[in-house]
Protein backbone atom coordinates (compact mmCIF):
# COMPACT_ATOMS: atom_id res chain seq x y z
CA UNK A 1 0.00 0.00 0.00
CA UNK A 2 1.22 3.48 -1.13
CA UNK A 3 2.13 6.22 1.43
CA UNK A 4 0.44 8.95 -0.64
CA UNK A 5 -2.29 10.46 -0.45
CA UNK A 6 -3.91 10.90 -4.42
CA UNK A 7 -6.50 13.49 -4.50
CA UNK A 8 -8.97 12.79 -7.45
CA UNK A 9 -11.12 15.81 -8.96
CA UNK A 10 -14.55 16.58 -10.37
CA UNK A 11 -16.29 13.99 -12.74
CA UNK A 12 -16.34 16.26 -16.05
CA UNK A 13 -15.29 19.66 -17.11
CA UNK A 14 -16.84 22.80 -18.63
CA UNK A 15 -16.35 26.12 -20.40
CA UNK A 16 -18.36 28.21 -18.25
CA UNK A 17 -17.68 31.44 -20.12
CA UNK A 18 -16.07 33.26 -22.89
CA UNK A 19 -14.50 36.82 -23.55
CA UNK A 20 -12.51 38.11 -26.18
CA UNK A 21 -10.67 41.69 -26.91
CA UNK A 22 -9.81 43.20 -30.51
CA UNK A 23 -7.29 45.81 -30.41
CA UNK A 24 -9.31 49.19 -31.77
CA UNK A 25 -7.48 49.51 -34.94
CA UNK A 26 -9.44 48.73 -37.58
CA UNK A 27 -6.97 47.97 -40.65
CA UNK A 28 -8.98 47.60 -44.23
CA UNK A 29 -7.46 45.49 -46.83
CA UNK A 30 -6.88 49.41 -48.77
CA UNK A 31 -4.61 50.20 -45.67
CA UNK A 32 -2.72 47.05 -46.24
CA UNK A 33 -2.59 47.61 -50.32
CA UNK A 34 -0.59 51.01 -49.19
CA UNK A 35 2.53 48.26 -48.03
CA UNK A 36 2.38 45.27 -50.57
CA UNK A 37 1.32 44.78 -54.18
CA UNK A 38 -1.87 43.42 -53.94
CA UNK A 39 -5.82 44.66 -54.26
CA UNK A 40 -9.07 44.28 -51.74
CA UNK A 41 -10.53 41.99 -54.23
CA UNK A 42 -7.00 39.71 -54.28
CA UNK A 43 -6.78 39.57 -50.87
CA UNK A 44 -10.90 38.86 -50.69
CA UNK A 45 -10.91 35.97 -53.49
CA UNK A 46 -7.56 34.24 -51.40
CA UNK A 47 -8.76 34.62 -47.65
CA UNK A 48 -12.02 36.26 -47.02
CA UNK A 49 -10.55 38.70 -45.10
CA UNK A 50 -12.03 42.50 -45.74
CA UNK A 51 -10.40 43.92 -42.32
CA UNK A 52 -8.29 42.93 -39.23
CA UNK A 53 -7.32 44.42 -36.02
CA UNK A 54 -3.69 45.45 -35.07
CA UNK A 55 -2.65 46.00 -31.99
CA UNK A 56 -0.98 49.44 -31.02
CA UNK A 57 2.81 49.69 -30.45
CA UNK A 58 2.69 49.67 -26.83
CA UNK A 59 0.14 47.26 -26.15
CA UNK A 60 1.05 43.73 -25.31
CA UNK A 61 -0.24 40.13 -25.53
CA UNK A 62 -0.55 40.22 -21.80
CA UNK A 63 -2.61 43.49 -22.12
CA UNK A 64 -5.09 41.61 -24.73
CA UNK A 65 -4.88 38.78 -22.52
CA UNK A 66 -6.12 40.13 -19.49
CA UNK A 67 -8.73 42.19 -21.34
CA UNK A 68 -9.92 38.50 -22.40
CA UNK A 69 -9.89 37.10 -19.49
CA UNK A 70 -11.70 39.53 -17.26
CA UNK A 71 -14.57 39.03 -19.60
CA UNK A 72 -14.42 35.34 -19.94
CA UNK A 73 -14.63 35.54 -15.78
CA UNK A 74 -17.87 37.91 -15.93
CA UNK A 75 -19.51 35.89 -18.22
CA UNK A 76 -18.65 33.03 -15.95
CA UNK A 77 -19.30 34.55 -12.90
CA UNK A 78 -16.15 33.30 -11.51
CA UNK A 79 -13.84 35.81 -9.52
CA UNK A 80 -10.56 36.00 -10.18
CA UNK A 81 -9.63 34.68 -6.58
CA UNK A 82 -10.91 31.46 -7.31
CA UNK A 83 -8.90 31.03 -10.06
CA UNK A 84 -6.61 27.96 -9.92
CA UNK A 85 -4.25 27.79 -12.95
CA UNK A 86 -3.93 30.27 -15.74
CA UNK A 87 -2.50 29.18 -19.27
CA UNK A 88 -1.72 31.27 -21.93
CA UNK A 89 -1.15 29.83 -25.67
CA UNK A 90 0.38 32.04 -27.60
CA UNK A 91 3.51 32.56 -30.23
CA UNK A 92 3.83 36.34 -29.91
CA UNK A 93 5.24 36.87 -26.10
CA UNK A 94 8.24 37.58 -27.25
CA UNK A 95 10.60 37.13 -24.01
CA UNK A 96 11.45 34.03 -23.43
CA UNK A 97 11.19 34.91 -19.49
CA UNK A 98 9.22 34.93 -17.22
CA UNK A 99 6.03 33.93 -19.31
CA UNK A 100 3.02 35.78 -19.80
CA UNK A 101 1.19 34.04 -18.04
CA UNK A 102 2.24 34.40 -14.44
CA UNK A 103 1.81 38.80 -15.11
CA UNK A 104 -1.82 37.76 -16.68
CA UNK A 105 -2.84 35.90 -13.45
CA UNK A 106 -1.22 38.54 -11.38
CA UNK A 107 -3.08 41.65 -13.14
CA UNK A 108 -5.98 39.21 -12.86
CA UNK A 109 -6.17 38.81 -9.13
CA UNK A 110 -5.40 35.05 -8.97
CA UNK A 111 -3.02 35.47 -6.58
CA UNK A 112 -0.35 32.29 -6.56
CA UNK A 113 -2.60 30.54 -8.86
CA UNK A 114 0.07 28.59 -11.02
CA UNK A 115 0.76 30.32 -14.59
CA UNK A 116 2.46 29.01 -17.40
CA UNK A 117 2.74 29.87 -21.50
CA UNK A 118 1.84 27.04 -24.13
CA UNK A 119 3.26 27.21 -27.53
CA UNK A 120 1.02 25.46 -30.04
CA UNK A 121 0.81 28.04 -32.37
CA UNK A 122 -2.79 28.08 -33.84
CA UNK A 123 -3.64 24.90 -32.19
CA UNK A 124 -2.90 26.46 -28.44
CA UNK A 125 -6.56 27.03 -27.51
CA UNK A 126 -7.71 23.67 -27.87
CA UNK A 127 -4.36 22.42 -26.59
CA UNK A 128 -4.95 24.36 -23.39
CA UNK A 129 -8.70 23.40 -23.10
CA UNK A 130 -7.40 19.88 -22.90
CA UNK A 131 -4.97 20.09 -20.36
CA UNK A 132 -8.07 22.22 -17.93
CA UNK A 133 -10.87 19.64 -18.67
CA UNK A 134 -7.62 16.89 -17.62
CA UNK A 135 -6.68 19.68 -14.49
CA UNK A 136 -10.07 19.59 -13.32
CA UNK A 137 -11.10 15.92 -13.45
CA UNK A 138 -7.51 14.63 -12.38
CA UNK A 139 -7.87 17.32 -8.84
CA UNK A 140 -4.96 19.64 -9.91
CA UNK A 141 -7.23 22.76 -10.55
CA UNK A 142 -10.77 23.69 -10.13
CA UNK A 143 -11.04 26.86 -12.15
CA UNK A 144 -9.01 26.95 -14.70
CA UNK A 145 -8.71 29.89 -17.24
CA UNK A 146 -7.35 29.33 -21.02
CA UNK A 147 -6.27 32.31 -22.68
CA UNK A 148 -5.31 32.16 -26.37
CA UNK A 149 -3.76 35.75 -27.68
CA UNK A 150 -1.31 37.11 -30.44
CA UNK A 151 0.21 39.94 -31.39
CA UNK A 152 0.81 38.60 -34.76
CA UNK A 153 1.78 41.83 -35.92
CA UNK A 154 5.41 41.29 -34.30
CA UNK A 155 6.43 38.51 -36.12
CA UNK A 156 5.02 39.35 -39.54
CA UNK A 157 6.97 40.93 -42.29
CA UNK A 158 4.53 43.99 -43.28
CA UNK A 159 5.90 44.04 -46.50
CA UNK A 160 5.39 40.33 -47.41
CA UNK A 161 2.21 40.02 -50.03
CA UNK A 162 1.68 36.52 -48.74
CA UNK A 163 1.41 37.12 -45.56
CA UNK A 164 0.94 40.34 -44.31
CA UNK A 165 -2.72 40.68 -45.01
CA UNK A 166 -3.53 37.26 -43.18
CA UNK A 167 -2.25 37.99 -40.05
CA UNK A 168 -4.00 40.10 -36.93
CA UNK A 169 -3.89 40.42 -33.13
CA UNK A 170 -6.32 39.91 -30.74
CA UNK A 171 -7.20 37.61 -27.31
CA UNK A 172 -9.73 34.79 -26.63
CA UNK A 173 -10.21 33.42 -23.25
CA UNK A 174 -12.32 30.67 -21.58
CA UNK A 175 -13.15 29.47 -18.07
CA UNK A 176 -13.27 25.79 -17.50
CA UNK A 177 -15.20 24.27 -14.23
CA UNK A 178 -16.32 21.24 -12.99
CA UNK A 179 -19.62 19.80 -13.98
CA UNK A 180 -21.60 16.73 -13.09
CA UNK A 181 -22.17 15.55 -16.75
CA UNK A 182 -19.56 15.76 -20.03
CA UNK A 183 -18.92 19.04 -21.41
CA UNK A 184 -15.91 18.47 -23.17
CA UNK A 185 -15.22 16.05 -25.41
CA UNK A 186 -12.28 13.76 -26.16
CA UNK A 187 -9.33 15.68 -27.56
CA UNK A 188 -7.65 14.64 -30.90
CA UNK A 189 -4.56 15.58 -30.96
CA UNK A 190 -1.12 15.63 -31.98
CA UNK A 191 2.19 17.17 -33.98
CA UNK A 192 3.62 16.44 -37.03
CA UNK A 193 7.38 17.84 -36.61
CA UNK A 194 8.49 16.09 -40.40
CA UNK A 195 6.51 19.08 -41.44
CA UNK A 196 8.20 21.97 -39.32
CA UNK A 197 9.52 24.04 -42.42
CA UNK A 198 5.41 24.81 -43.51
CA UNK A 199 4.95 27.30 -40.88
CA UNK A 200 7.96 28.49 -39.90
CA UNK A 201 10.31 31.80 -38.88
CA UNK A 202 12.67 33.05 -41.19
CA UNK A 203 15.77 32.98 -38.99
CA UNK A 204 16.55 33.30 -34.80
CA UNK A 205 16.30 36.06 -32.88
CA UNK A 206 19.85 34.90 -31.64
CA UNK A 207 21.09 36.03 -35.32
CA UNK A 208 20.40 39.76 -34.33
CA UNK A 209 22.85 39.39 -31.91
CA UNK A 210 25.64 37.80 -33.99
CA UNK A 211 25.14 39.14 -37.37
CA UNK A 212 25.30 43.24 -38.06
CA UNK A 213 22.83 42.28 -41.42
CA UNK A 214 20.49 39.88 -39.65
CA UNK A 215 17.00 40.67 -40.64
CA UNK A 216 14.74 40.64 -37.89
CA UNK A 217 12.60 37.42 -38.13
CA UNK A 218 9.52 36.99 -39.79
CA UNK A 219 6.79 34.09 -40.02
CA UNK A 220 7.35 32.13 -43.41
CA UNK A 221 4.50 30.15 -44.91
CA UNK A 222 4.23 27.22 -47.48
CA UNK A 223 1.05 28.66 -48.52
CA UNK A 224 0.11 25.46 -50.83
CA UNK A 225 1.56 22.61 -48.53
CA UNK A 226 -0.68 24.05 -45.53
CA UNK A 227 -4.34 24.51 -47.38
CA UNK A 228 -3.40 20.32 -48.97
CA UNK A 229 -2.78 19.39 -45.01
CA UNK A 230 -5.51 21.89 -43.17
CA UNK A 231 -8.20 20.63 -45.52
CA UNK A 232 -7.35 16.97 -46.38
CA UNK A 233 -5.47 15.81 -43.27
CA UNK A 234 -7.24 18.29 -40.68
CA UNK A 235 -11.02 17.50 -41.90
CA UNK A 236 -10.01 13.75 -40.98
CA UNK A 237 -9.05 15.18 -37.43
CA UNK A 238 -12.35 16.65 -37.23
CA UNK A 239 -14.11 13.61 -38.11
CA UNK A 240 -12.35 11.56 -35.59
CA UNK A 241 -13.24 14.08 -32.89
CA UNK A 242 -16.65 13.73 -33.66
CA UNK A 243 -16.79 10.10 -33.45
CA UNK A 244 -14.61 10.44 -30.07
CA UNK A 245 -17.49 12.33 -28.90
CA UNK A 246 -20.44 9.99 -29.83
CA UNK A 247 -21.80 12.97 -32.06
CA UNK A 248 -23.23 13.04 -35.72
CA UNK A 249 -22.50 16.17 -37.76
CA UNK A 250 -26.12 16.57 -37.79
CA UNK A 251 -26.24 16.62 -34.02
CA UNK A 252 -23.89 19.84 -34.07
CA UNK A 253 -25.16 23.78 -33.27
CA UNK A 254 -21.86 25.35 -34.58
CA UNK A 255 -18.72 24.71 -36.66
CA UNK A 256 -15.72 26.69 -34.89
CA UNK A 257 -12.34 26.12 -36.79
CA UNK A 258 -9.13 28.27 -36.47
CA UNK A 259 -9.66 30.70 -38.68
CA UNK A 260 -6.74 30.36 -41.01
CA UNK A 261 -8.36 31.65 -44.21
CA UNK A 262 -11.71 31.26 -45.29
CA UNK A 263 -11.18 29.00 -48.13
CA UNK A 264 -9.61 26.63 -45.75
CA UNK A 265 -12.91 26.78 -43.69
CA UNK A 266 -15.47 26.60 -46.55
CA UNK A 267 -13.44 23.55 -48.10
CA UNK A 268 -13.37 21.45 -44.05
CA UNK A 269 -17.46 22.82 -44.71
CA UNK A 270 -17.67 20.95 -47.68
CA UNK A 271 -14.92 17.63 -46.94
CA UNK A 272 -16.92 17.01 -43.52
CA UNK A 273 -20.31 17.48 -45.45
CA UNK A 274 -21.40 19.14 -42.55
CA UNK A 275 -25.25 20.24 -42.74
CA UNK A 276 -25.80 23.81 -44.84
CA UNK A 277 -28.10 25.06 -42.06
CA UNK A 278 -25.70 24.62 -39.14
CA UNK A 279 -23.83 27.76 -37.69
CA UNK A 280 -20.13 28.23 -38.76
CA UNK A 281 -17.23 30.87 -37.74
CA UNK A 282 -16.29 32.82 -40.50
CA UNK A 283 -14.76 35.26 -38.06
CA UNK A 284 -11.96 35.99 -40.07
CA UNK A 285 -13.65 37.80 -42.29
CA UNK A 286 -13.71 41.07 -39.87
CA UNK A 287 -10.50 39.53 -37.73
CA UNK A 288 -7.82 37.94 -40.11
CA UNK A 289 -5.96 35.06 -38.89
CA UNK A 290 -5.14 35.51 -35.06
CA UNK A 291 -3.67 31.96 -34.16
CA UNK A 292 -4.48 30.86 -31.02
CA UNK A 293 -6.51 33.18 -30.41
CA UNK A 294 -9.05 32.93 -33.13
CA UNK A 295 -11.42 30.01 -31.90
CA UNK A 296 -12.51 31.81 -28.61
CA UNK A 297 -12.95 35.31 -30.22
CA UNK A 298 -14.96 33.33 -32.93
CA UNK A 299 -16.81 31.44 -30.08
CA UNK A 300 -17.14 35.15 -28.34
CA UNK A 301 -18.18 36.71 -31.25
CA UNK A 302 -21.06 34.29 -32.50
CA UNK A 303 -22.46 33.86 -28.67
CA UNK A 304 -22.78 38.00 -28.83
CA UNK A 305 -24.54 38.34 -32.44
CA UNK A 306 -26.76 35.35 -31.20
CA UNK A 307 -25.69 32.93 -34.05
CA UNK A 308 -25.17 30.09 -31.47
CA UNK A 309 -26.71 29.55 -28.29
CA UNK A 310 -25.26 28.45 -24.63
CA UNK A 311 -25.74 24.93 -24.05
CA UNK A 312 -25.19 23.84 -27.79
CA UNK A 313 -22.83 21.54 -29.40
CA UNK A 314 -19.45 22.85 -31.12
CA UNK A 315 -16.88 21.14 -33.20
CA UNK A 316 -13.65 23.05 -32.37
CA UNK A 317 -10.30 21.86 -34.18
CA UNK A 318 -7.10 24.52 -33.90
CA UNK A 319 -4.14 23.53 -36.09
CA UNK A 320 -1.16 25.23 -37.40
CA UNK A 321 2.84 25.65 -37.08
CA UNK A 322 4.41 22.65 -35.86
CA UNK A 323 2.48 21.32 -37.42
CA UNK A 324 0.66 20.87 -34.40
CA UNK A 325 -3.46 19.95 -34.15
CA UNK A 326 -6.12 19.37 -31.51
CA UNK A 327 -9.96 19.19 -31.99
CA UNK A 328 -12.45 18.63 -29.89
CA UNK A 329 -16.59 18.41 -29.19
CA UNK A 330 -17.56 21.01 -26.43
CA UNK A 331 -20.75 22.35 -24.93
CA UNK A 332 -20.81 26.33 -25.64
CA UNK A 333 -20.88 28.34 -22.24
CA UNK B 1 -7.33 0.06 -64.05
CA UNK B 2 -6.43 2.12 -66.81
CA UNK B 3 -8.63 4.67 -67.86
CA UNK B 4 -8.63 6.41 -71.40
CA UNK B 5 -7.27 9.91 -71.65
CA UNK B 6 -11.22 10.66 -72.69
CA UNK B 7 -12.22 9.20 -69.54
CA UNK B 8 -9.84 11.36 -67.54
CA UNK B 9 -10.55 14.66 -68.74
CA UNK B 10 -14.37 13.87 -68.46
CA UNK B 11 -13.56 13.28 -64.87
CA UNK B 12 -11.60 16.05 -64.41
CA UNK B 13 -13.73 18.67 -65.65
CA UNK B 14 -16.56 17.21 -63.55
CA UNK B 15 -13.97 18.00 -60.29
CA UNK B 16 -13.52 21.85 -61.64
CA UNK B 17 -16.46 22.04 -62.55
CA UNK B 18 -17.72 21.12 -58.69
CA UNK B 19 -14.84 23.24 -56.85
CA UNK B 20 -14.75 26.11 -59.51
CA UNK B 21 -17.78 26.42 -60.91
CA UNK B 22 -16.27 26.79 -64.57
CA UNK B 23 -18.68 25.06 -66.83
CA UNK B 24 -17.66 21.90 -68.12
CA UNK B 25 -17.92 22.89 -72.40
CA UNK B 26 -15.28 24.97 -71.69
CA UNK B 27 -12.72 22.84 -69.85
CA UNK B 28 -10.81 21.51 -72.93
CA UNK B 29 -7.14 20.10 -72.99
CA UNK B 30 -5.37 23.02 -74.33
CA UNK B 31 -6.89 25.36 -71.30
CA UNK B 32 -4.49 26.43 -69.44
CA UNK B 33 -5.82 26.71 -65.25
CA UNK B 34 -4.56 29.86 -64.71
CA UNK B 35 -4.92 31.75 -67.61
CA UNK B 36 -7.77 30.67 -69.58
CA UNK B 37 -10.68 29.02 -66.51
CA UNK B 38 -9.11 31.69 -63.82
CA UNK B 39 -8.25 28.89 -61.70
CA UNK B 40 -5.94 30.26 -58.83
CA UNK B 41 -3.19 28.15 -56.33
CA UNK B 42 -5.73 27.12 -54.25
CA UNK B 43 -8.72 26.14 -56.04
CA UNK B 44 -5.63 24.51 -58.03
CA UNK B 45 -4.83 22.08 -54.67
CA UNK B 46 -8.56 21.71 -54.19
CA UNK B 47 -8.51 20.37 -57.63
CA UNK B 48 -5.33 18.14 -57.52
CA UNK B 49 -7.11 16.48 -53.86
CA UNK B 50 -10.03 15.91 -55.61
CA UNK B 51 -8.01 14.22 -58.84
CA UNK B 52 -6.08 12.31 -56.32
CA UNK B 53 -9.03 10.43 -54.67
CA UNK B 54 -11.16 10.02 -58.27
CA UNK B 55 -8.19 8.91 -60.48
CA UNK B 56 -6.42 7.42 -57.16
CA UNK B 57 -2.97 8.50 -57.96
CA UNK B 58 -0.46 10.76 -56.25
CA UNK B 59 0.42 13.86 -57.36
CA UNK B 60 2.93 16.02 -54.87
CA UNK B 61 2.98 19.59 -54.44
CA UNK B 62 6.29 20.08 -56.37
CA UNK B 63 4.97 18.65 -59.90
CA UNK B 64 1.56 20.96 -59.31
CA UNK B 65 3.69 24.21 -60.43
CA UNK B 66 3.87 21.36 -64.07
CA UNK B 67 0.19 20.87 -64.88
CA UNK B 68 0.03 24.26 -66.52
CA UNK B 69 -3.10 22.96 -68.77
CA UNK B 70 -6.00 20.57 -68.21
CA UNK B 71 -4.19 18.62 -70.99
CA UNK B 72 -0.56 18.27 -68.47
CA UNK B 73 -2.67 17.05 -65.89
CA UNK B 74 -4.58 14.62 -67.81
CA UNK B 75 -1.81 13.30 -69.20
CA UNK B 76 0.31 13.34 -65.52
CA UNK B 77 -2.68 11.78 -64.12
CA UNK B 78 -2.89 9.00 -67.17
CA UNK B 79 0.69 8.04 -66.24
CA UNK B 80 0.71 7.80 -62.78
CA UNK B 81 -2.30 5.87 -62.88
CA UNK B 82 -1.30 3.11 -65.27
Amino acid sequence: MSLITAVSGAPFARMLGVGSYSPARVVTNAEMCERIDSTDEWIRERSGITERRFAAPDETVADMAVAAASKALASAGITADQVDCVIVASVTHLKATPSAAAEVSHRLGAGRAPAFDISAACAGFCYGLSMAQDFIRGGSAKYVVVIGVEKLTDIVDPNDRSTAFLFADGAGAAVIGPSDTPAIGPTVWGADGSQLDAITMSGRYEDLRDNDHAEYPHVVMQGQAVFRWAVHDMSIVAQQALDAAGITADQLDAFIPHQANLRIVDAMVRSLKLPEDIPVARDIVTSGNTSAASIPLAMDHMLQAGQIRSGGLALLIGFGAGLAYAAQVVELP
Amino acid sequence: MAQSEQEILAGLADIVNEITGVAVADIASEKSFTDDLDIDSLSMVEVVMAAEEKFGVTIPDEEVKNLVTVGDAVSYIAKASA
